[in-house]
């Protein structure tokens, strides 16, 4: 263990939507109950969005009981989201798949992970938060600065040691995100194929909002090598990855977040 | 107040870490250090003056003992609990993590034992129009948050979870 500094920050954390969401704000605060509300956002998302849950409306209108016109405003939004991700990621991220079974299956959890964040940075901002970092899973909505005059530190986590970081970003009012396989192995399988993706092996993404950011993460590690390219091709977005055989590579617009002096 | 059914919901998918004591190195830009204890800060109520209400937790020194193990601090108005987790095995090695409670609250978590895992990360020529790539040292760097969870997620969660039991908080 090393030393801590010291700052005055408000935290919480909570494990919640598959995965433990933690906070961490710096003067001015914001009220108690405003996190409160926060979480309790975010489990009203679980609820409906759940793939885990039979009575969520996500599992419901798999299961055929309710169409997409009868479900609420945030269910068709997130599903158009989806589909347009679809159809710009070449269907390398996609929400609707062939189940076992051939049965359709429909599964937004990796758009919507990251849009309950951003809409919980939303709400910090509205109560007058400025500088906070929200991380679901290791997928950051990062706001202001830690303290003034320094942009918050994001460690990408290397693939293989746990206790390593391969690369620091310094990010303001931006989201990261990492897919990869970090987590049990390959769990992420090309919506195309059904097969695990090959050539990378972790992808960090930084853009302006969590939502596309996350699932533009989720595109690239699917498209392989060819999704960096894919990626440099999109304004205001910035990938880094490490390869299936240890290297290490980044578009362009990574060289504003990466810090050489770390 | 801690859902109970968030819980739950630890075992299914990716699990985040929050391993910010094990990255973190103190700032050189802030002048309060403690010597080579965590002392991590604990949110106060924010409508008084915005300066955190701290306690120290227990030394990073893992316990061996596998059972959930409470070190409660004094009782008194914003005082943290810390409650290290059991260890769990892993086929990469012990996981054991360490929870702070503030008020009923969960306040952070941290990893007290992680396994380290093989070397990797040697770099190669690579030369793409777009793509860039050099070695960087990051090893020991200031760092706020991290991107990107492990192969040890479950069992950090497992951690947790005894954690969170043990503060009547799962």
């Amino acid at each position: 263990m090393t030393a801590t500094r010291e700052v005055a920050a408000m935290r919480r954390v909570e494990p919640i939507m598959g995965t433990t969401v933690s906070l961490d704000i710096r003067p001015p605060f914001v009220p108690e109950h405003i996190l409160d509300d926060l979480f309790d956002q975010l489990r009203d998302v679980e609820a409906r969005f759940s793939t885990y849950r039979p009575d969520s409306e996500i599992s419901r209108l798999g299961r055929g009981e309710i169409g997409e016109d009868h479900c609420s405003l945030d269910v068709r939004y997130v599903l158009a989201a989806c589909d347009h991700l679809a159809q710009v990621t070449g269907g390398a991220f996609d929400a609707r798949r062939r189940g076992p079974g051939g049965a359709d299956v429909i599964d937004p959890s990796g758009f919507v992970k990251g849009w309950a964040i951003e809409e919980a940075a939303w709400l910090l901002d509205s109560a007058g938060a400025r500088d906070y970092w929200i991380n679901a899973g290791g997928d950051i909505v990062a706001r202001g600065h830690a303290v003034t005059g320094r942009s918050w530190r994001v460690g990408i986590r290397h693939p293989d040691r746990a206790d390593r970081v391969a690369a620091v970003l310094a990010v303001s009012d931006r989201a990261v995100a990492t897919s990869g396989t970090y987590e049990r192995g390959d769990h992420i399988a090309d919506p195309r194929t059904g097969l695990a993706p090959a050539g990378l092996r972790s992808v960090t993404v930084v853009g302006p909002g969590l939502a596309f950011t996350d699932a533009y993460a989720t595109a690239v590690y699917v498209m392989g090598i060819d999704g960096l390219r894919w990626l440099a091709e999109r304004p205001d977005y910035a990938a880094y990855a490490i390869t299936d055989d240890g290297r290490t590579v980044w578009t362009d617009g990574m060289e504003r977040y990466l810090v050489r002096d770390a | 107040m801690m859902p109970k059914r968030g819980v739950a919901a630890l075992v299914v998918t990716t699990i985040a870490l929050v391993l910010l004591l094990s990255f973190k190195t103190p700032d050189d830009t802030l002048p309060t250090r403690n010597g080579g204890v965590s002392v991590v800060e604990r949110g106060a109520q924010p409508s008084a003056a915005p300066r955190a209400t701290r306690a120290p937790t227990s030394n990073g020194t893992p316990a061996a003992d596998p059972t959930p193990n409470p070190t409660s601090a004094p009782r008194g108005a914003a005082t943290a609990t810390t409650i290290v987790g059991p260890l769990v095995s892993t086929r990469f090695g012990p996981v054991q993590v360490q929870i702070a409670v503030v008020d009923g609250r969960l306040q952070d978590v941290s990893a007290l034992q992680l396994p380290t895992g093989r070397h990797s990360g040697q770099i190669s020529d690579f030369s793409e129009p777009v793509l860039r790539e050099e070695a960087l040292s990051a090893q020991s760097a200031n760092i706020d948050i991290v991107s990107g969870a492990t192969y040890t997620s479950l069992a950090y969660a497992r951690s947790l979870q005894a954690a969170l039991d043990q503060a009547g908080l799962g």
